[in-house]
């Protein structure tokens, strides 16, 4: 089977059925594992530490970037959407039916609902020259960002609880995971752009947050000094 | 390469005429092609793991009519610009106080190992300790994991154990308080908290950056 047949004259043939075989066990390997990083409009790098807890599924997530601009989004695309029909209704943007379709398989976003379905329109590569000062967050003239987390704290609740009860309805366990507010900011961040994000939070008596970081290289504990 | 091998099953010298006997072998190459490239996309595209977060819980703001506690073994961790960090041990005092007890001072440490970590390290070493005899017994099968995480909560939460507050000013950076953070939860520090600088002690922290 295995033998490189060299046959007289002919090129020599390879049997080629065990790379094959390989080859699309990677692949079924991979599609299955693989999820997919969408592409963030700014690059955030967070710092490292040595919390080796993995980020919950369900997540509302507020990066914000090197100049402390602050970038909204929720893990649950239903959410996401409802999320998003709430602040149309309260900031009387209105959204097409494609926009919305669009939407929701957006990654976190960054501008002022006013601009929002310009951004949902433009391409991926339009966005990321999209100029933007974040989400407005500011508690008392623009709370955009405290509504829209607001809103999607509501919504994620909401399916959570249908799906819990659904899953109780039919006698099946329930494997969904209460909604996590994750924030991810840039190392070289000042802590202060952190702190009014952390403020907003703490107004609406949310005090749990997880903290998005890399990991640190080497060992899961430093060397000890004693 | 690959090739259709040539059907052996020729016209036999002399034989009767039979029907050409088709050669069973598919030739693999564009397979091997499009299995590859999809590998190749899969591999590249595909991230891993998930990040990794932190869990920190933050204050309540405390009722109006709330008196100021006091806290035991307290660590006050200053950050500021330039990544300089600064600290004190126990409740601030102003110069002059009435319980006579002398003037707060900041002192400078580093994020070393030799620095803050052997700081906290020193002032939470009941926790520390209480903890790593409490890993041992899980280790030697003395002890089930949930006892071992109630344990280790109470030694965290023991009056002899530190407690941390760490103030930032407005220069300085969100991964030196993570830096801080990661290394009370390093030494299994319990009770920390990221709060706002007083008055006092903004004033004394201008006076030594100057």
């Amino acid at each position: 089977m295995s033998k490189v047949k060299v046959s007289k004259g002919g090129a020599p043939s390879l049997d080629m059925t065990p790379m094959v075989d390989l080859a699309f066990l990677l692949v079924t390997f991979f599609m299955l594992t693989a999820s997919f990083r969408m592409a963030e409009p700014v690059t955030v790098d967070p710092p490292s530490s040595h919390a080796d807890k993995t980020l919950p599924d369900n997540t509302i997530l507020v990066s914000i970037d090197h100049d402390g601009r602050p970038f909204f989004g929720v893990s649950n695309a239903e959410a996401k959407v409802a999320t998003l029909m709430k602040m149309s209704g309260k900031y009387k943007v209105s959204f097409s039916e494609a926009q919305i379709k669009k939407f929701g398989g957006m990654s976190s976003f960054g501008v002022d609902i006013k601009n929002l379905p310009k951004y949902i329109d433009a391409s991926e590569g339009e966005r990321q020259k999209f100029k933007t000062q974040g989400v407005p967050n500011d508690s008392l003239r623009d709370p955009q960002l405290s509504d829209w987390i607001r809103f999607a704290a509501q919504e994620t609740n909401g399916i959570y609880i249908r799906e819990r009860d659904k899953a109780k309805e039919q006698g099946k366990d329930f494997v969904g995971e209460k909604v996590r507010y994750a924030i991810k900011a840039d190392a070289t961040t000042k802590y202060i752009s952190v702190k009014s994000v952390l403020k907003t939070f703490t107004d609406m008596k949310i005090y749990r947050f997880n903290l998005i970081t890399s990991l640190e290289g080497g060992g899961s504990k430093p060397t000890e000094t004693k | 390469m690959a090739e259709i091998a040539d059907d052996g099953g020729g016209h036999k010298k002399g034989g009767k005429k039979r029907a050409k006997k088709q050669s069973t072998k598919i030739d693999m190459t564009p397979m091997v092609d499009l299995g590859f490239l999809l590998l190749t996309f899969f591999v590249l595209t595909s991230t891993f793991s998930k990040p990794k977060s932190m869990e920190i819980s933050f204050p309540a703001p405390p009722p109006k009519d709330d008196k100021p506690v006091e806290v035991k073994n307290g660590l006050n961790i200053i950050l500021t610009k330039d990544h300089k960090i600064f600290y004190y041990k126990g409740q601030y005092n102003a110069p002059g106080n009435a319980q006579g007890k002398p003037a707060t001072e900041l002192t400078e440490t580093t994020f070393s190992p030799e620095g803050l970590h052997k700081i906290i390290l020193e002032m939470n070493s009941y926790a520390h300790d209480e903890i790593t005899k409490l890993e041992n017994k899980v280790k030697n099968k003395q002890l089930a994991d949930s006892t071992f995480k109630r344990l280790a909560m109470e030694a965290k939460g023991d009056k002899r154990s530190l407690t941390a507050l760490i103030k930032t000013d407005d220069k300085a950076t969100y991964k030196d308080v993570i830096d801080v953070v990661d290394e009370l939860n390093v030494c299994m520090v319990g009770k920390y908290v990221i709060i706002d600088m007083s008055a006092p002690e903004f004033a004394l922290l201008t006076e030594k950056i100057k």
